[in-house]
């Protein structure tokens, strides 16, 4: 690899919410066109650590750096038009509202002139609809439907096309495959790929090793808000990959202790 | 065909179609429906109905308002002492009346924002503070909780707290469009207007929808939700300030007595309009609709037969059957995406 600039850098993060200290001495970078698989046990600070990258938590030591000049990103907003897009591993839809009005959440398209500026709800219902079924859900043709009457794995992929759209340089994905059937993790799986040969950065958060050893070219592993591994795609085996995701515990036995319980209690 | 019940207006419509036929019957023979029964039951909705809709903008948000209670006198009072004790010129009191409730409505707003404490409490604390520092600073500064009201000029009268009337000719050929009818309606009609624009048609009504259906998700999003929930804390407040505004220069005197009432009437107005007590859904037109609704089954009581004991317990079962019937049409409207939509 050559030595590129990387898009988005965490240097020594900290990160405490009061006395509960979360992540630790974070060093991290993510470079364009390459996805880098941020995985851990539950609990090991994932999500924090995206969350701080997104704006939504400020670092409380450490600095942050973008093309190599240190940002602040100080609420989510800052994050997203420096292009960075965000799907975060819970919400990010609104059920009483219709496809359109989610899609566009926070960046309505708008007609008119001054004051009177009014949501282009065709243009968002148009917009949303094309990108929803671009992703495979044929089945969503009306952006006036209001989202609360879609499946969760439907939400999900609403959720994901939103961000693709939005996502500039850097795209964060976290858990975006828990809620998904097998053909539409399959399809956001590809959305990766594209996204990073369009040269962004993609940070990806899975507990699957399948799905990160399909995408991933960077991996680092977080176990209790500290990097405990960070290393390339091929330099890992997968049972090593799937052992360091356990919080660092050997897979191997764990299965071995898992068998010998259900031999000595049969099912009745 | 079936869209229409699909809206989300559909169950205030029809719960006020309904209570509308009603009272129209049974209350044909003591004048209801003519242009001066009307003015009745349309001035009182009009008080509540400033106040309703932003008080629902805060429900859809997923928050309540009641220190409206002790903001309707504190308008009233403010006016009447920046007038009369002060010598102020009206509209430099009206100007001050509504900034002493955008500050209190600003606390509100902080208070809720920054602490995370529920609204409900916020506001009853404010609620009792307010109406304290009422009576407190009336009897200090004018040694009276009644106040008179100075420096009415005839424009200002004629915007804030005079009737109206529309009729044209006269004698047996007369046609009377209104009798009667207070300022407070008129602005309660343009308010509306804006309000409908504001939530329906302006990007700010999508924020205000987001972030009552999920206020983690919405500020993800970028939108900058506590910033937001203070303007509406304000804007309510500031209703509040203008419904005291248009009673004290209709009245031509202010009084310190807090409206314990009105805040319930707010809030049955809100949601016989259809709006979610749990955030995220709702509309202008609805609070509309629940609002005159509101006001024909708390004034057409006394156009009919029936004892006047009864309103309370007709209100009450107003509210349940709206609350009832909103949830049906709020399921219908969210199952529109199972049923195939004919083109
Ligand atoms: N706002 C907060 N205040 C206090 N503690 C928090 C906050 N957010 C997260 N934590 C704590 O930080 C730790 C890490 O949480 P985080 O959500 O980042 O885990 P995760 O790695 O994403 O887990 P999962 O795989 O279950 O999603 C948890 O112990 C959690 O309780
Ligand atoms: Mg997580």
């Amino acid at each position: 690899m050559s030595e590129r600039k990387p898009v988005l850098e965490m240097r020594n993060v900290d990160k405490s919410f009061g006395p509960i200290d979360v992540l630790h001495d974070i060093n991290l970078k993510v470079h364009e066109g390459e996805v880098l698989c941020l995985l851990g046990d539950n609990g090991a600070g994932k999500s924090t650590l995206i969350k701080t990258m997104a704006g939504v938590h400020q670092p409380t030591r450490g600095e942050m750096k973008m093309d190599g000049k240190a940002v602040r990103f100080n609420r989510p907003k800052e994050a997203q038009e420096m292009g960075i897009a965000t799907v975060h591993q819970f919400g990010g839809t609104y059920p009483l509202m219709s496809i359109g009005r989610n899609f566009f959440a926070g960046v309505e398209p708008t007609k008119g002139w001054g004051p009177f500026k009014i949501f282009d709800r065709k243009t968002a219902n148009e917009i949303a609809v094309r990108e929803v079924q671009n992703f495979g859900i044929t089945r969503i043709d009306d952006g006036d439907r209001l989202v609360g009457g879609l499946s969760g794995g439907e939400r999900q992929s609403l959720a994901i096309a939103r961000a693709v759209y939005f996502g500039a340089r850097v795209l964060i994905l976290d858990e975006p495959t828990a809620a998904l059937g097998v053909k539409q993790a399959a399809h956001v799986l590809r959305i990766v790929n594209e996204a990073k040969r369009r040269g962004l950065a993609v940070i990806f958060i899975t507990h699957q090793v399948m799905h990160a050893m399909a995408v991933g070219d960077h991996f680092a592993v977080l176990i209790r808000g500290a990097i405990a591994a960070d290393f390339r795609r091929g330099e890992k085996s997968r049972e090593e990959i799937a052992d360091l995701m356990a919080g660092g515990e050997n897979m191997a036995s764990l299965e071995a202790a898992i068998d010998a319980d259900v031999q000595e209690h049969p099912a009745e | 065909m079936l869209n229409i019940f699909r809206r989300p207006e559909a169950g205030a419509a029809a719960g006020f179609i309904l209570i509308f036929i009603f009272f129209s019957v049974f209350g044909w023979e003591k004048n209801f429906l003519t242009p001066l029964g009307a003015s009745t039951w349309l001035n009182f909705a009009s008080k509540v109905g400033i106040m309703a809709i932003p008080v629902g903008f805060l429900m859809i948000a997923g928050e309540l308002d009641i220190s409206v209670g002790a903001l309707i006198p504190a308008g009233g009072i403010v006016l009447a002492m920046a007038t009369g004790l002060f010598g102020l010129n009206i509209w430099a009191g009206i100007a001050l009346s509504f900034c002493v409730a955008g500050f209190i409505g600003y606390i509100n707003g902080m208070l809720v924002t920054r602490t995370q404490v529920p609204s409900l409490i916020v506001t009853l604390a404010t609620l009792f503070v307010v109406a304290g520092l009422n009576a407190y600073i009336s009897k200090q500064l004018a040694g009276t909780t009644q106040h008179s009201l100075k420096d009415v000029g005839p424009i200002s009268e004629f915007l804030m707290g005079d009737y109206h009337s529309l009729i044209f000719g006269d004698g047996d050929s007369k046609i009377t469009i209104f009798r009667s009818l207070q300022s407070s309606f008129f602005i309660w009609i343009g308010f509306a207007a804006v309000c409908f624009f504001v939530l329906h048609l302006s990007p700010w009504g999508n924020w205000i929808f987001a972030m009552g259906g999920d206020q983690d998700s919405a500020r993800n999003a970028g939108i900058p939700t506590s910033r937001l929930k203070i303007a509406l804390f304000m804007l309510s407040a500031m209703a509040a300030a203008m419904v005291g505004m248009t009673e004290a220069v209709l009245a031509n005197t202010a009084s310190t007595t807090t409206q314990f009432g009105m805040i319930f009437n707010t809030i049955i107005c809100v949601v016989v309009g259809g709006v979610l007590l749990t955030g995220g859904f709702g509309t202008v037109t609805g609070t509309v609709l629940g609002t005159l609704t509101f006001g024909i089954v708390f004034q057409g009581i006394n156009f009919t037969t029936f004892d006047k004991d009864l309103n309370m317990l007709f209100i009450g079962v107003l509210l349940l059957v709206a609350v009832l019937m909103n949830d049906t049409f709020r399921n219908l409207a969210t199952s529109a995406s199972t049923a195939k939509k004919k083109k």
